[in-house]
């Protein structure tokens, strides 16, 4: 249908029909609605000064309020969604929020200007959760940058603002939201402003028909890629096809002993499922972005990106894990690690998309070990990712499967390395074998984030690691793990 | 000048914690910042276009396809620039636009440097069309390392040196030369990005007569006002730099916000429609200037207890492709090559390289953390190699405190250090902390974990206060009182997250005697108070606080003789309470003195001035007193380090710094706090790193790596050190705080060093760089295993 992008704003509906379909929600708050709290610090999703609260209906009907980043996030995208920023939370007679009086009294502000963003990520997790302790707090924080206050009062704010009473408009206006979001239209969005498009299908057929059609134009699911793309390289595609509101591929399954994740699934919703059956997996998750990228940005994007250093591809390649595509109505299921052809080269045919990610759920005596390795703890680019699955029987290794990121021009498994601990007894000569046999395996390059020497030294030392945890419990391997939760 | 501490009790004067005077309206998204200000009709968006190569000359340009480019308005290049093509702070060294169109030629001299300017009318276009010029280069050999700059003898000047000999007069080499024992060592230090989180930003407003309204995220409105000026060939006068509050600078709009506010001024000058330019944070971090890194080589002699009898420094930093401030930062960070340490005798050499890289500027700290990394890593080295706690060997080596007479206070510069309380500082600090214990308990627990080790340090900071450059040292403030009592307060300091106008505000609130909320802060304008100082040197306060408070004494002076005079008593009888007056026996409201003064035809206006005594400072001899006094502070850090993959976490921190009498507890905390977990970075994971073409690869957050929230210590105990007071007569006795505790994060590297060592069972000295990235502290962990 074609129509403007409708959504609600600060509780008013708005329909918006005259900018490019790029142009970001951060730009079209500051310059055209005149909302000049939600503050532009990078413009690629990375400090959080832009961070705005996005509200949605979920799957069962209930009010969703998460996170997101408005620097990278395209207009159309809010189609059916609401968006609260900074000058909403006040009460109309003025009155501040807990969160904003919190962070006023206890000195969470210096220069102030990643200020609003940090209100808006708290605001997000005062409606949704319980007071944070320290390290829920720096979960949910992770995605905010502050170059001045060295983040102690800040921590301390988010937990404070549970001990001033309850914002009662606040508290009103969230109780309204659902019928406001009802009140949008639930149709697919055929967008068109300043001569180019963007669909938005509701249904699985009607997504895979429309990229088949439109072979050149760009899939979106998160834009947590692709909207680095629009603010730094200035990328303007003349069709730009939204997977977000296909319900069919936000679901995550399970039968028959095997998890489907929907390829619209996004890292906030994946997380919990994951970690209930691979507790590192869980962990891995909890160290991908911020809050605010991981309630966007989807396992499928993460897939189809074709990114040596995606942290979701090697602990699925790890588990075996299969992706289903489709080309209009031709559906095929290939291997993960088939899908990586080289670097920046995907199995995918133009008009074609990933559809799901399925992974056996796990069988008995497997383990998955996730070792992300970055610069910073938090919210930092993989150097070095190792996850390894391996199935052990009897002290010897039956199965396993090693993959790593950063290590090539894909995610890609270490045949060599699994050669030497297949069938061996599990020790750490076994170990230090296939900890030699990576070098047949990777030629890793140096960059900005690491060395080839470092990342081959730490993609050895990790399966070492990886065998202290599985044989020697009582042995502290990891510094303590900081943040708590998705 | 009178008893400090004599002030009515007004509500949230000084010494009060009172929180940001913007809190409010940061929180609420109403703060007001450069680009938050409402946009004029016509308005013009301006961008560079940057050069590609790290070194060479252009050979061809054509500009046309940007001039082509939708929404594009105007192309400027170096043709267009009225005045002088130059954008320098100190030296005119710093050519604003490398590019002239007419003459198809320019020198680049780093990549990324601004070649052109386009304005259009969007942001986006003028970004999109920024790329679109066609240039060709002929190219040349760039210098980029400091190993490659000292080969090719690459630097601004001569080395500078500052020597002194011991009471013997031996000097540096005699008297290593001559000691039990020596050593020699070198650090690596890296730069660091400011990464403020609000980027370089301005607009400029055209007015009559060609006159120009700038608005700018800027730390000296004074200095961008002369530069654009130049820039223009107009006169100071009809340039009005205005500066409400930046979202941080930390030195990295000192002079960097110039070349930003100078593009805007020029587009509305060429084409008569207001303009702004907000650089984009990629295209931020590429041109604007870092933090220098530095090399720097030791050579210590010294005796069996630590003690240095002798040392020779040689400091080399890159200071980029231009000038800037290098050279007092430079000098800084020789007046901090001692640290809290006397040393004997010392020789110090620093050598300031030129490099095809953006020109490296203030950050703060300003050199001092750089020379006091040197000075901190020999006494660590020291203590390894005599197989002594490094604290013991600190304490070996510190000033003698106030009136002790041993004679050792003299600094390298020839100073006497006359209010040396370091000692004091770290025996509290050590003592509370339970430093020595728990060393103790460290090192056991370390024997029996293979691959986490953890470490702990002490460090201690002294930091000289006041400009180098002595004449910066001045402050001008305007105050004035309306009818109705209230009052209106401006001086030259700038506002960037710092608290420096609350504090200021407190000041004239307790020197006027009114609660808090009678006082307006207003925004920084070179119309109102001219010829200011930067904001920097950790000296708003203690400047400002004074400029004001003149004002406000003049203010007083004047409304007591007309009260004396009104109320016919003696102008002793009048005394200014808190929002009243005593006028012999009568009380008067603040108010009712004011209506009254202002129908008796008295100045309620007055100018306030301020310059630093004591100082002077002779470069050619090295010798001085270039700093009014020292702050002070010490922090125990607890670090923690994982042998297999270099990471690190920081575990525990405690910090004691003195602040003198704070003029606001809270914000000096937080400026402890906030200086801490900065150090921390810097000495961590914030790692800039330049391919082999001279191409900075980590521009923005995505690879260049700020603390973030679960990076602040996971136990943090701060104090200010209740026996703080300035000997000298500051305001109200307080110290600076804006940089000092920055250097406190090098107790954090010692830490990860002695981290380190653990997993070699403390055999070999671990030599870590900074920033100890993973990759470097595995880097040590595998070296003092190979031994
Ligand atoms: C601040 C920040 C931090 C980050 N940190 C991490 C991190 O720690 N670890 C990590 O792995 N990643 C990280 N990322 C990147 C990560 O968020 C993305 O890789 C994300 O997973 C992409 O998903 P998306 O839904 O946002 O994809 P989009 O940006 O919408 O698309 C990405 C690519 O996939 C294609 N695509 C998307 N969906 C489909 C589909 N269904 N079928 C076919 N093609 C499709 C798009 O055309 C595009 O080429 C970070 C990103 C940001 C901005
Ligand atoms: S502006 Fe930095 S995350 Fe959006
Ligand atoms: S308060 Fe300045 S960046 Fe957070």
């Amino acid at each position: 249908m074609q129509g403007p992008v409708c959504m609600i704003l600060n509780g008013q509906r708005v329909d918006v029909a005259d900018v490019p379909p790029t142009t970001t929600l951060l730009a079209w708050l500051r310059e055209r609605r005149g909302l000049t709290g939600t503050k532009e610090g990078c413009s690629e999703g990375d400090c959080g000064a832009c961070t705005v609260g996005l509200r949605e209906l979920g799957p069962d009907g209930k009010l969703v309020t998460m996170p997101a980043c408005a620097c990278i996030l395209p207009l159309p995208m809010l189609h059916g969604r609401e968006i609260v920023t900074v000058e909403r939370l006040a009460a109309p007679d003025g009155r501040l929020h807990p969160v904003q009086q919190a962070m006023a009294e206890g000195h969470g502000s210096q220069c102030g200007f990643c200020t609003p963003g940090f209100v808006m990520s708290m605001w997000c997790a005062y409606r949704s959760e319980p007071r944070p302790s320290p390290e829920r707090a720096d979960a949910l924080l992770a995605g905010n940058l502050c170059r001045c206050t060295g983040y102690g009062p800040i921590v301390a704010a988010a937990s404070a603002a549970h001990d001033l009473p309850r914002p009662e408009w606040d508290d009103d206006d969230a109780a309204a939201a659902p019928t406001r979001l009802a009140t949008l239209p639930t149709t697919a969005l055929d967008y068109e402003a300043d001569g180019r498009r963007f669909i938005a299908p509701v249904t699985l057929d009607e997504l895979a028909d429309a990229a088949a059609r439109n072979p050149d134009a760009t899939i979106l699911s998160g834009a947590t890629d692709v909207g680095l793309w629009i603010t730094k390289r200035h990328f303007a595609p003349a069709t730009i096809i939204w997977t977000g509101r296909v319900a069919g591929l936000r679901e995550l399954k399970e039968d028959d002993g095997t998890l489907t994740i929907g390829a619209a699934v996004t890292y906030r919703e994946a997380a919990a499922r994951l970690a209930a059956h691979w507790p590192d997996f869980g962990k891995l998750v909890a160290r991908i972005a911020g809050a605010q990228i991981r309630a966007l940005g989807t396992v499928g994007g993460n897939i189809a990106n074709g990114s040596p250093i995606g942290d979701m591809p090697p602990a699925l390649i790890a588990l075996g894990a299969r992706l289903q595509l489709r080309h209009g109505d031709k559906r095929r299921e290939i291997t993960l690690d088939d899908f990586f052809l080289d670097y920046g080269r995907q199995d995918r045919a133009p008009g074609e998309i990933v559809t799901a990610v399925t992974a056996p759920l796990p069988g008995k005596g497997l383990h998955l070990g996730c070792h992300k390795v970055s610069k910073r703890f938090d919210q930092d680019i993989t150097s070095v990712l190792g996850c390894f699955a391996l199935t052990l029987e009897d002290g010897h290794v039956r199965q396993a499967r090693l993959a790593y990121g950063g290590m090539a021009g894909v995610p890609k498994r270490a045949r060599a390395a699994e050669q030497a601990l297949i069938g061996q007894p599990y020790t750490r000569e076994q170990v230090d074998a296939a900890a030699a046999a990576l070098s047949d395996d990777f030629a890793p390059l140096t960059d900005m984030r690491a060395s080839a020497r470092y990342r081959m030294q730490v993609a050895q030392n990790l399966l070492l690691r990886d065998y202290l945890e599985r044989t020697t419990p009582g042995v502290e391997t990891r510094l303590a793990p900081a943040t708590e939760g998705v | 000048m009178d008893a400090p501490d004599h002030a009515p009790p007004v509500r949230d004067g000084v010494h009060v914690p009172r929180r940001h005077d913007s809190a409010e309206k940061h929180v609420a998204g109403r703060a007001i910042y450069a680009d938050d200000a409402p946009e004029p009709p016509g308005l013009l968006h301006g961008a560079f276009g940057l050069a590609t190569i790290a070194h060479g000359r252009i050979t061809a340009l054509d500009l046309d396809p940007v001039r082509a480019a939708p929404g594009v308005v105007a192309v400027l290049s170096a043709d267009d620039v009225p005045g002088e093509n130059d954008t320098g702070p100190v030296a005119r060294d710093e050519v604003f636009l490398a590019a002239s169109e007419a003459a198809q030629s320019g020198d680049v001299h780093f990549h990324g440097q601004p070649l052109f300017l386009v304005a259009a009318e969007s942001r986006e276009a003028a970004r999109r069309a920024a790329r679109l010029a066609q240039v060709s280069y002929a190219e040349e050999p760039a210098v980029l390392s400091i190993a490659q700059a000292m080969e090719a003898g690459s630097r601004f000047g001569t080395p500078y040196r500052m020597a002194r000999p011991d009471a013997e007069g031996r000097d540096a080499p005699q008297a290593i030369e001559g000691a039990p024992m020596r050593l020699s060592g070198r650090v690596e230090i890296g730069g660091q990005e400011h990464f403020y989180l609000e980027g370089q930003v301005a607009m400029a407003l055209p007015g009559e007569d060609g006159d120009l309204h700038i608005l700018s995220s800027n730390q000296h409105p004074s200095e961008c006002q002369l530069i654009v000026a130049h820039l223009l060939g107009l006169s100071a006068h009809a340039v009005t730099v205005e500066v409400r509050r930046m979202g941080g600078g930390f030195g990295g709009k000192e002079t960097q916000g110039n070349q930003t506010a100078a593009a805007a001024a020029l587009i509305a000058h060429c084409t008569g429609r207001p303009a702004k330019l907000r650089l984009d944070r990629d295209d931020d971090i590429v041109t604007t200037g870092k933090r220098h890194d530095f090399v720097i080589d030791w050579e210590a002699g010294f005796d069996a207890t630590g003690r240095i009898h002798g040392i020779c420094v040689t400091q080399m930093a890159r200071c980029g492709w231009s000038l800037d401030l290098s050279n007092a930062i430079c000098d800084r960070a020789m007046f901090h090559a001692d640290n809290c340490y006397y040393l004997p005798a010392v020789e110090i050499v620093s050598h300031r390289l030129r490099t095809n890289t953006v020109s490296n500027t203030a950050f703060r700290g300003f050199g001092g953390p750089q020379g006091m990394v040197g000075i901190e890593r020999a006494m660590d080295e020291i203590a390894f190699a005599l197989g002594l706690d490094p604290l013991a060997v600190r304490r070996a080596n510190f000033y003698d405190p106030p009136d002790a007479g041993g004679g050792r206070s003299t600094t390298p510069y020839h100073m006497e250090v006359e209010d040396c309380v370091i000692a004091e500082i770290v025996d509290d600090l050590a003592a509370r902390t339970g430093y020595e214990a728990r060393r103790g308990e460290i090192r056991a627990a370390n024997a029996s974990s293979p691959v986490i080790k953890r470490g702990i340090a002490l460090t201690p900071v002294k930091f000289g206060i006041s400009f180098t450059t002595s004449f910066l040292n001045q402050a001008g403030a305007l105050v004035h009182i309306y009818r109705d009592g209230s009052v209106m307060l401006n001086h030259g300091g700038t506002e960037m997250g710092q608290g420096l106008f609350i504090k200021v505000a407190q000041v004239a609130a307790s020197e006027l005697g009114l609660d808090l909320d009678r006082v307006k802060i207003t925004a920084t304008r070179t119309d109102k108070v001219p010829n200011t100082s930067a904001t920097a040197a950790s000296s708003g306060s203690d400047m400002n606080g004074m400029a004001v408070r003149d004002a406000c004494a003049k203010l007083k002076a004047r409304l007591r003789g007309f009260a004396a005079r009104h109320w016919k008593v003696a102008e002793a009888e009048v005394e200014f309470l808190a929002n009243r007056v005593r006028v012999g026996r009568k009380t008067i409201a603040w108010e009712a003195l004011i209506e009254a003064a202002y129908l008796a035809r008295v100045s309620l206006s007055a100018t306030g001035f301020y310059a630093t005594p004591k100082i002077h400072w002779d470069r050619d001899a090295a010798r001085g007193r270039p700093f009014y006094y020292f702050a002070y502070g010490a922090a125990v850090t607890e670090a923690a380090i994982d042998t297999l993959t270099g990471e690190s976490r920081i575990l525990r921190v405690d910090i004691l710094h003195d602040v003198g009498r704070s003029l606001n507890p809270a914000v000096d905390l937080g400026q402890i706090e906030g200086g801490f977990v900065q150090g921390t970075g810097w000495l961590t994971s914030e790692e800039l790193w330049w391919d082999d073409t001279g191409r900075l690869r980590t521009h923005a957050p995505s690879t260049y790596k700020i603390p973030a929230c679960s990076d602040r210590p996971r136990v943090l105990n701060m104090a200010l050190w209740e026996k703080g007071m300035n000997r000298e007569l500051t305001i109200r006795r307080s110290k600076a705080v804006g940089e000092p505790p920055l250097m406190l994060a090098i107790s954090a590297l010692h830490a990860l060093s002695d981290a380190v060592a653990a997993a070699g069972d403390y055999r070999r000295y671990p030599g870590l760089e900074a920033p100890a990235t993973p990759e470097r502290i595995l880097a040590a962990v595998e070296r003092v295993r190979d031994g």
